[in-house]
């Protein structure tokens, strides 16, 4: 009974819940949805988004809000791309070189809000710029191909079953794993909690607010750097135009869709993979079913809407 | 039996912010085992004074002394970790975190050995059983260690601070305004609370602006008037309207008196 309840009350219930009547809806509309050739093609496509929206969800928790993440990761891929097929760099520095650029970015952006102290959305809008002119500049507006295969590894697939399932789905798996451990296991995750959720009294029982922010950036940037690594495998090449329509606001109604506040301080990263699961689900279906892609724009500026709405509303009765 | 030193004391505290004079020459012993309240009107300089005593601002002349030694804390962490805790009339609480990981956060104990030096793994277990035992101790009833702060009442998430705070003070802890932000009842929970905190053995300094508590619950009374402390009274020795009449100073205290024979 005890299990039950704590089962109920448990934040990722709602969202899951979401999760499966979005495909219950699919499945009844069309019989091309839940098949596992096509479940694992909607892991395939929510994979760069979903490690976008890991590092989101860390930046969200803090209270703040990233606005770069698909430039940044589209600059980190254009770079790693680039320096492999034109500048004759060795594939694993020249990998390594894009995703630390993305870090690079995420340091800055902690340095900013915390030496600086402005607020993050404004600090993500400069370098959602900032990023989106270096990828093209950087890149000529060329696309690059014939890439080493370090670089396009994420895109290889394995077979479970007569399914074919792609190595950066797993890695995608890893990366959530990995911070839910970080969140939930170490004194880390409990800061990163405590200065969203109430920066001053975080500040009183000694917790070094700026240490946790700048690590908070800097891993985000790193998971952009991933993602960079992980569109490359999906695509084969170094796309300057990649990232940079739809990736932001996904990774945000992902991670509000799982269930996660945008005040601050409370949230759960297995949250924002279900929430990036129903993004995925929305497009795959919305596009098996014959829905224009215009519409699926549609359809997900509503959802994040009315998911930002509901939160707002529980957060006043909270209040 | 000689009777104990005070375990903090301070001695001709100055603090200036520009013309102002926030504290001017101010003294401060807390003894063992006591509640000492402070008082004193609006911009008196009792919470320059409180300050000063737990780090959040260093004095600009004067000297502290913690168990005869002296002392300069230059952040409330040095403070913190010299068995000193503060607790604040602002709930600085994390609601949406649960009870034990309140009383423990910047605190957080890992498990031994591998897991905790390695992984980092939190030993949510023991802080649960930790904090359960402090709240045993306090006598502060709640349905479960592991429910959020925020499922709690003003008074509850007060409990919370003041649990926290006993339970990492090694020397003593400041009540600042603890009852400000709280309803009756759950005032008088606090109040119930600093009473144990201090049958635990920890002194408390209390700063208040609520006359018939801080009569009740005061062992002393250190008023403060222009960033002096101008008299030490009991609850014994004078009434409230007595302390009132110092702290005003429509009654001259013999610090008054004393100054007047100097100008004069």
């Amino acid at each position: 009974m005890q299990f039950v309840r704590r089962v109920i009350a448990a934040p990722t219930v709602g969202p899951f819940i979401a999760l499966v009547l979005t495909m219950a809806f699919f499945t009844l509309k069309t019989d091309r949805f839940f098949q596992a050739q096509n479940i694992s093609l909607v892991l395939q496509q929510v994979m760069v988004v979903g490690v976008l929206a890991i590092g989101q969800t860390l930046v969200i928790l803090t209270a703040g809000i990233d606005l770069s993440v698909g430039t940044v990761m589209a600059l980190g891929q254009v770079i790693m791309t680039k320096l492999a097929v034109m500048n004759g760099v060795p594939a694993v520095p020249a990998l390594l070189l894009g995703i630390l650029t993305c870090v690079g970015f995420g340091i800055l952006h902690g340095g900013l809000v915390t030496g600086v102290r402005l607020p993050p959305c404004i600090v993500t809008l400069g370098t959602l710029n900032i990023a989106f002119a270096l990828t093209h500049i950087v890149s000529n507006d060329l696309t690059f191909t014939g890439l080493p295969t370090v670089e396009t590894f994420f895109g290889r697939t394995f077979t479970i079953g007569g399914t074919d399932f792609t190595y950066g789905v797993v890695l995608m798996f890893v990366l959530y794993g990995l911070t839910w451990y970080g969140l939930n296991q170490t004194a880390w995750g409990r800061h990163v909690y405590a200065v969203g959720d109430n920066r001053e009294a975080a500040r009183l029982t000694g917790i070094n607010i700026n240490r946790v922010l700048i690590s908070v950036y800097t891993l985000a940037g790193l998971t952009y750097g991933l993602a960079g690594w992980l569109l490359v495998g999906r695509t084969q090449v170094g796309d300057p135009n990649a990232g940079q329509t739809t990736e932001n606001l996904d990774s945000i109604t992902a991670v509000v869709l799982g269930g996660t506040s945008l005040f601050g301080g409370r949230g759960t990263v297995i949250g924002t993979l279900i929430g990036a699961l129903i993004v995925g689900v929305f497009r795959n279906g919305l596009t098996l079913i014959g829905v224009q892609v215009i519409y699926q724009y549609l359809v997900t500026g509503i959802l994040v809407i009315l998911a930002v709405s509901i939160d707002q509303l529980t957060h006043r009765r909270r209040a | 039996m000689s009777s104990p030193g005070p375990i903090l004391e301070a001695r001709g505290l100055v603090k200036k912010y520009g013309q102002v004079v926030a504290l001017n020459g101010a003294d401060f012993e807390l003894y063992p085992g006591e509640i000492l309240a402070i008082i004193g009107d609006n911009g008196a300089g009792k919470s320059t004074l409180i300050k000063a005593l737990s780090g959040a601002l260093q004095p600009d002349e004067g000297e502290i002394e913690l168990n005869g030694e002296p002392v300069h804390f230059r952040s409330p962490r040095d403070a913190r970790r010299a068995g000193i805790e503060t607790v604040y009339q602002d709930l600085a609480v994390a609601p949406a975190l649960d009870i034990a990981a309140n009383v423990f956060l910047g605190r957080e104990t890992r498990l031994r050995g591998l897991l905790g030096d390695g992984f980092r793994l939190l030993d949510k277990r023991g802080m649960r059983r930790e904090a359960a035992r402090h709240f045993a101790e306090l006598r502060i009833g709640v349905q479960s260690i592991g429910q959020p702060v925020e499922n709690l009442s003003g008074g509850q998430r007060q409990g919370v601070a003041v649990a926290r705070a006993a339970a990492w003070a090694r020397r003593l802890v400041i009540m600042d305004e603890p009852t400000a932000a709280l309803g009756v009842k759950e005032t008088r929970q606090v109040l119930d609370l600093i009473l144990r905190v201090r049958e635990g053995g920890l002194p408390v300094i209390l700063i208040s602006h609520d006359m018939p508590h801080v009569f009740e619950l005061a062992d002393r009374i250190h008023i403060m008037r222009l960033g002096r402390r101008v008299a030490v009274v009991t609850p014994k020795t004078h009434t409230m309207p007595e302390a009132v009449a110092i702290m005003t100073g429509a009654t001259p205290s013999e610090l008054d008196r004393a100054l007047t024979k100097d100008e004069g």
